[in-house]
């Protein structure tokens, strides 16, 4: 009896070791994947880091937190990325809607439309968004046609172009997560919600919309973080005139040869985005607690 | 069901409830009428002509296996589908084209359809709302409606957090809670187990009583059906086939489709021939000869239903119509009863279900077996 137990308990002492094994050769599949990460991006950005205070002193965070000429770009940064981020939202979250309820033939072409501008070159669709937002432009010359203006009117190289640009580059991100939450609501609850005498108008404030709120939230974190840290776009259709933290960067590392300070604005940057992401998602959870 | 059935027990809940939540003054306006409906898919026709009439306070069970447009007819009556053709009248008010949302139309959907992002308490609340009800009444009603179907105390908890049961009450309380004319179920109790069906089977049906709501009850389980309701009403292919009382659509099926559907059944076909005073002489297909009660000008073709409980196994004396030999080929053990499948000597096959005997007397395969059963549990239906 004490001996089958003995065997018993080897046997599965056995079984364990092959279960591990399995795990940890599965796991070390993403070991060439992890590797390349690691050298491309985690080492080249901890060295950035490392040097914002190879000096042994803080004076680069100093700069950067104490100059006001710095603290207006951090604002314009989070400021634009913000507009941004509601401007998508309100354009996106219709497009969604109509993605999910039209039919599956016109819902292919819709997303031929969303997808397709992810397949071009971000640099060749700003270079179209200057041509259509210039002084002579297609936008200025409708509206001069339309005789809204006799001027034209400066849609390039300020904010306005740069959110313009920014929306088009970033909607896909946007409308995709919130599509995906529509798509996952059963209809028998917008019927049952119907049935039980909710207008329509009630129906999508108090069933669709919060049951879409994830896939909102993923939609707008990822825009708003992929903003923050934004360059081509506010570069090209900002043209100087609009300093993003990331053109800032760019100028200190290629035109100020400063790579002490560039790394303390991306550490910056990054330490700000963490802190963003990692309040709202406390927010989110407390929202969806409290309803519990 | 009969008035006088239906006024039983809902003394009690009549005190229990606030004036407002008692029954319409005029229990007419929840009788429903379904004439001539039609709806069609691309080729397929869902619904073939439907016509049905639902009594004030009664529990009609549509009764059809997967795909005989049951869910498509609940859906008409409900409003989220609309008929090529024919009409819905609730109270003698032709409600074909009014919107779901003002029907005042009680639902339990297959899945519950509860909103998952609201509490317990908040889904029953929600009909409510809708109908502009005061805050402290709507805290009020939820209170009772939880308290209605058990679930006191669990007013808080998502519908997440709830069993299966659990949650098949909170969707019940939501559909009963505002008081509609009509309270349709489709095919609720699909996801619970046998023992917790069984059990909700009952208390639905205790609750529908004591609020003498009249119900459209959907199922393809046939023992449900008998069990549940007033009438029953047998689906298949967009036609209803036959409505009636539990026992009647068991007893007296109107066809074969019915005689199967519902039930085990021993089906025979054969010719009408001599008369012998009350009872018919048949001979069959298989070359037996039946007697049978019933009337049927001679010749005519007719379908026999014989249940397997009526059939009764080992001899008898002299005289002893309907006698059939055969042997066993198989035996199923259901604890309350035996079933044998037997072939006759001709090669018909009958099921016999007789209560459990002692394990020693019962017949084993290939044992030799007698059969018979009286004329008058024989049930005649005209040959389709």
């Amino acid at each position: 009896m004490a001996a089958a137990a003995e065997i018993a308990r080897a046997g599965s002492g056995h079984r364990a070791r092959i279960e591990r094994r399995r795990q940890m050769l599965t796991a070390s599949l993403s070991l060439p994947a992890l590797a390349l990460l690691i050298l491309l991006f985690a080492l080249p950005v901890l060295r950035l880091m490392g040097l914002s205070i190879e000096a042994g002193t803080l004076q680069w965070y100093q700069k950067a937190l104490s100059e006001s000429l710095y603290l207006q770009v951090f604002w314009a940064t989070f400021r634009i990325a913000a507009i941004v981020t509601a401007v998508s939202f309100l354009l996106s979250y219709p497009v969604a809607y109509l993605l999910a309820t039209t039919s599956r033939v016109w819902a292919a072409l819709g997303f031929v439309f969303i997808v397709l501008p992810l397949w071009t070159s971000i640099l060749v669709r700003t270079y179209a968004w200057m041509v259509l937002l210039g002084r002579n432009g297609v936008f200025n010359k409708i509206l001069i046609d339309l005789g809204l203006t006799d001027q034209p009117i400066g849609l390039l190289y300020n904010e306005l172009g740069v959110v313009i640009g920014m929306v088009h580059v970033l909607m896909p991100y946007m409308v995709l997560p919130i599509y995906s939450a529509m798509k996952r609501i059963d209809p028998s609850l917008i019927q049952a919600a119907e049935g039980l005498g909710a207008p329509g108008s009630r129906i999508f404030l108090r069933i669709f919309l919060p049951l879409t709120a994830p896939g909102i939230y993923a939609g707008c974190v990822l825009v708003f973080v992929l903003s923050l840290g934004f360059f081509i776009t506010p570069a090209l259709l900002g043209g100087g005139h609009v300093m993003m933290i990331a053109v800032l960067i760019e100028q200190q590392v290629h035109e100020a040869l400063n790579w002490e300070f560039a790394g303390a604005l991306a550490t910056v940057l990054l330490v700000a985005t963490l802190a963003i992401y990692g309040l709202t998602r406390g927010l989110m959870r407390g929202a969806a607690e409290e309803s519990a | 069901m009969r008035p006088s059935e239906l006024a039983r027990g809902e003394e009690a809940l009549r005190d229990a409830l606030p004036p407002e939540r008692r029954k319409p003054a005029d229990p007419a306006l929840s009788r429903l009428v379904v004439e001539g409906v039609r709806r069609e898919y691309g080729p397929v026709r869902a619904l073939d002509g439907v016509g049905l009439a639902v009594e004030p306070g009664e529990l009609l069970t549509i009764l059809g296996p997967s795909g005989s447009g049951k869910t498509t007819l609940l859906k008409v009556i409900a409003g989220f589908e609309t008929p090529e053709t024919g009409s819905v009248l609730l109270g003698g008010e032709d409600i074909t084209a009014v919107p779901p949302a003002r029907r005042n139309i009680g639902m339990v959907f297959q899945n519950y359809a509860l909103f998952p992002h609201m509490t317990a308490a908040q889904n029953i609340a929600f009909p409510l709302e809708m109908r502009g009800m005061a805050r402290t009444e709507i805290d009020r009603e939820v209170v009772r409606a939880l308290d209605l179907v058990a679930l006191g105390g669990l007013g808080e908890r998502l519908p997440r957090q709830l069993s299966g049961g659990q949650q098949q009450r909170v969707a019940l309380a939501r559909a009963v809670v505002f008081n509609p004319r009509l309270l349709l179920l489709d095919e609720p109790f699909g996801a619970l187990d046998r023992k917790l069906r069984e059990a909700m089977q009952l208390e639905v049906r205790r609750l529908q009583r004591r609020l003498g709501l009249t119900t459209i009850f959907i199922t393809h389980d046939q023992e449900e059906a008998l069990v549940i309701s007033d009438r029953v009403a047998v689906m298949r292919a967009g036609r209803i086939e036959q409505v009636g009382r539990p026992p009647e659509i068991y007893e007296r099926p109107a066809n074969s489709f019915v005689a199967e559907f519902v039930g085990e059944s021993n089906l025979l076909f054969g010719t009408v021939g001599a008369r012998k005073g009350d009872d018919l002489e048949i001979g069959t297909e298989d070359a037996l000869t039946v007697i049978a009660r019933g009337e049927a000008p001679a010749g005519a073709r007719v379908g026999m239903l014989v249940r397997p409980e009526r059939l009764i196994p080992g001899e008898a004396g002299r005289g002893t119509v309907n006698l059939f030999r055969g042997r066993v080929l198989e035996t199923v053990y259901v604890g309350s009863s035996h079933k044998f499948r037997i072939r006759l000597d001709g090669g018909r096959e009958l099921l016999v279900r007789a209560p459990a005997m002692a394990e020693r007397g019962a017949p084993a395969v290939g044992d030799g077996i007698a059969v018979r059963f009286a004329p008058e549990d024989v049930h005649l239906f005209r040959q389709e």
